[in-house]
């Protein structure tokens, strides 16, 4: 049971951001609302997608250098679960842009970025599929995921800066970091991102056991 | 009025002028679920989820660490 002390903790830091995010104190916002409480939930997602896509481009530079099989597994699996995360984002944003802006889609430059950010990983998995010789797929997917990664930098965290956007945090519009409460939502943010991070890293674990017992069985 | 002849609405009057008074003597009660229009409802359920997914998420982590070094012990 060593070294199990992190789940624990993702658990808890979830739990907590569920009880502290409904019930702590946040500032009051035309339009926003109570859906500033949105924050800790949904750009959580964010906040793990681009740590699980962090952590995949890693492990594909490492495989590029030391050829194993179980790096490239990793780098695939942490893909596929920042991939969940972003889904989760993309919905939940759609949800919350339907009552703050009357659309669940807006040509918003974070939205579209998103949208192709997301465009580029499927291709990924599609590139993945097609090929058939594991060392080859391997080295190709992992040169294919450096770009991907670079391109997502560009697409959520440059592009979207550039330009005017509805998007909370971005082209004037406020955020947390502007308000007067900024520091009680950080103790609740925070944790919460944290929190997420290790439930998807957990999930990873998992799911790379799963694999590899699946090429024990059919080798 | 002596006590045995008091008519019956008298006794009904009486009775809901008691449970009046009740009602303005604050008793504690389990309150604390219905303050706030009941959010803290909607919390408690989403932490039940949370908690229950977690739990299955412990099951399946145990289950295939115990796969997997079945696994290991076969190849041995």
């Amino acid at each position: 049971m060593k070294k199990q002390w992190w789940k624990a903790l993702a658990v808890i830091l979830i739990i907590y951001s569920i009880i502290a995010g409904f019930l702590g104190d946040v500032p009051r916002r035309d339009i926003l609302n109570e859906t500033i409480r949105n924050l800790y939930f949904h750009v959580s997602m964010w906040f793990a997608m681009i740590a699980m896509m962090g952590a995949s481009v890693t492990f594909s530079i490492i495989n590029l250098s030391n050829n194993k099989l179980e790096t490239d597994q990793r780098a695939r699996l942490f893909a596929e679960m920042g991939l969940v995360f972003s889904i989760l984002g993309l919905l939940t944003g759609m949800l919350w842009a339907k009552f703050t802006w009357g659309a669940f889609w807006t040509n918003d430059p974070k939205l579209n970025g998103t949208a192709i950010t997301m465009l580029i990983y499927f291709a990924y998995f599609i590139l993945r599929q097609s090929l058939e010789d594991t060392e080859k797929r391997a080295r190709i997917s992992g040169v294919y995921n450096i770009f991907a990664f670079v391109l997502m930098i560009i697409f959520i965290g440059i592009l979207p800066r550039l330009t005017d956007s509805l998007h909370p945090g971005n082209g004037g519009n406020p955020a947390f970091s502007q308000y007067d409460l900024d520091h009680n939502m950080r103790l609740v943010f925070y944790p919460a991102v944290i929190g997420w991070i290790l439930f998807g890293v957990w999930i990873v674990q998992i799911r790379l056991r799963v694999a590899t017992l699946s090429n024990h069985v059919l080798p | 009025m002596t006590l045995h002849r008091a008519k019956p609405l008298t006794w009904v009057l009486a009775l809901l002028f008691s449970t009046a008074l009740h009602a303005q003597t604050e008793t504690p009660m389990a309150d604390a679920m219905r303050n706030n229009g009941k959010i803290y409802v909607v919390v408690a359920v989403l932490v039940i989820i949370f908690i229950g997914i977690s739990v299955y998420l412990v099951q399946l982590d145990v289950k295939t660490a115990k796969l997997k070094r079945q696994i290991e012990e076969m190849k041995k």
